[in-house]
């Protein structure tokens, strides 16, 4: 059997704030295989971002045990086994958009023809082609994030991280960047971990839906996805879909009352 | 065009017009006691003519000014020491040679700050001080001790206008190499980037507009240290020197041409950044 890429055993994040401890995450069991789309949803403070923050060894769990590839989320980063799309696009703004992407690239230290190539490949892959010489300024907020989804995948590393990408995004947008996401994946065959608090977002895109709960942040349900990985937008309306997203909303009811009794 | 120029010429008017009216006022009573002594008595039309042709006046009109600045800088060689052209000179090298001097420490300390904790700790309390010690009191003693161990000319002056333009450059520059917020560091960690790449690739691009708004600051600053560092010379060359030698004999039409110079070379400076800025912001993709 294949190693998982992600696995987390009893994983235990507590922050020592000014108001005293904070437990972010609480005995966290989650098992991601390779090639799957893997969201996160949940209200906030249930820990979701931290989670997706542990992996990248943004943050350090306090106890438990993660793997990334088989590696410490430390080791993983440094072996540069992600790539990771914030919330807003950051894009550096004295920077082309073909500047942007080849940041990673500049780091990493690719030889230049090779620079080159790939950052047209991953515009190619976004739809950005043509715009690889304009500004941040001159592109609209969902060509930006998408910009910055190229970036991510410039190094083509296995795995993509993603908090909350569309967040900022009005819903046609976003309906619209979910659809080419998804064809992405397709085409790519990236395991995907996916923050989001937007159920249907949610359900269109996964393979599996992790339901978490806030204080402490924890794991309420997990769901295994019937969908097909075809996915027209229509699929949407489908009683299958719909029972998937009923699950979620039972999931995220009975972690918000469980929150209040405790 | 004259949209814009229209509100500017009525400033301008209102100010000429303010500072005729002062040397009015200011210099009439020299008019009347001059009169007096004569004993001939002047109609207000003679003491106003009067109060704007003085040779001394306590307050010289616009006029004066102007005729004393074309003829020290456009019918005097610039060699001469008459000219204004050639003092001033002798104040923009020094002024030039500290700020250069300020800007590349200043730079340096804000590098060392964002990234040498111990920097961080103990620098900026000194830098602080340096800038609460009145420059007028500091300015002769660099003087002295740069003299007594050989070193005059224009170097004294060039430290004491680097002495007070390191100040803004550090405060700019250490405000811009922070300014990256923690999501820009933390893609910059998703990348295992090293420090160093952190600081040319995200930090340094980043403080640029910060660091051109402190580097007009202090260039300006610059000017008054040079200006400051030329008084306990001896009063010998520069538009200290004319400033100093304008008050010891009296010479307000002097002093004043002086100080018109001063700001027109402070505004020339700033101006001259003002446009480095815009170009490189340009090349840079961030003006828009």
């Amino acid at each position: 059997m294949q190693t998982p890429v992600i696995e987390a055993r009893g994983l235990d994040l507590t922050f020592q704030t000014n108001d005293g401890p904070v437990q972010a995450l609480s005995n966290i069991d989650l098992t991601i295989e390779r090639g799957e789309f893997v969201s996160f949803i949940g209200p906030s403070g249930c820990g979701k971002t931290t989670f997706l923050r542990c992996v990248a060894a943004l943050e350090t769990p306090t106890g438990g045990s993660l793997t990334v590839n088989g590696l410490s989320p430390e080791a993983a980063r440094q072996a540069r086994s992600y790539g990771y799309v914030f919330q807003a696009a950051g894009l550096y703004p004295w920077r082309t958009i073909a500047g942007n992407v080849r940041l990673p690239l500049e780091i990493m230290g690719f030889p230049r023809a090779e620079m080159t190539e790939r950052v047209a490949r991953v515009l190619d892959l976004v739809e950005l082609t043509g715009f690889g010489q304009k500004f941040p300024w001159q592109l609209s907020g969902g060509m930006q994030q998408r910009a910055s989804i190229a970036r991510a995948l410039a190094f083509d590393a296995d795995i993509l991280l993603m908090d909350e990408p569309f967040g900022a995004l009005d819903e046609i947008v976003r309906d619209h960047l979910n659809e080419q996401l998804l064809a992405l994946w397709a085409r790519t065959d990236k395991t995907i971990g996916f923050v989001t608090h937007s159920i249907p977002e949610a359900v269109y895109l996964s393979t599996k839906i992790v339901v978490m709960s806030p204080r402490p942040g924890r794991i309420a349900d997990i769901i295994d996805s019937p969908l097909p990985r075809e996915r027209p937008l229509d699929i949407r309306d489908s009683p299958e879909f719909i029972a998937v997203a009923h699950r979620v909303r039972e999931g995220l009811r009975a972690g918000l009352q469980g929150a209040e009794a405790a | 065009m004259i949209r814009k120029s229209v509100p500017v010429l009525t400033i301008v008017a209102l100010i000429l017009g303010l500072w005729y009216l002062g040397a009015w006022g200011m210099n009439r009573q020299w008019a009347l006691d001059q009169a007096a002594r004569a004993e001939v008595t002047l109609s207000e039309a003679e003491i106003f003519v009067d109060t704007m042709s003085q040779d001394r006046p306590k307050l010289p009109a616009p006029h004066q000014v102007a005729v004393e600045l074309w003829e020290t800088v456009a019918m005097k060689s610039p060699t001469s020491r008459r000219s204004l052209l050639f003092h001033g000179w002798i104040t923009l090298s020094a002024t030039l040679a500290g700020f250069a001097i300020g800007a590349v420490a200043g730079m340096l300390l804000a590098v060392g700050i964002v990234h040498n904790r111990a920097m961080d700790m103990s620098v900026m309390p000194w830098a602080i001080a340096s800038q609460t010690i009145p420059i007028l009191a500091i300015a002769p003693m660099i003087i002295v001790v740069l003299n007594s161990v050989g070193v005059s000319g224009l170097l004294p002056k060039a430290l004491i206008s680097a002495y007070l333009s390191f100040f803004p450059v550090v405060v700019g520059m250490v405000k811009g190499l922070r300014a990256p917020d923690a999501m820009q560091l933390d893609l910059l960690r998703t990348y295992n980037a090293s420090a160093s790449q952190g600081f040319w690739k995200l930090r340094l691009p980043a403080s640029l507009p910060y660091l051109f708004a402190s580097l007009k600051i202090a260039i300006a600053a610059s000017l008054v240290g040079a200006i400051v560092g030329e008084l306990p010379t001896g009063a010998v060359r520069g538009l200290g020197a004319r400033l100093l030698a304008g008050s010891y004999y009296g010479q307000t039409v002097q002093i004043w041409s002086a100080l018109i110079g001063a700001a027109v070379l402070a505004g020339l400076m700033v101006g001259a950044i003002g446009l480095m800025e815009r170009q490189v912001l340009k090349r840079m993709g961030m003006a828009r």
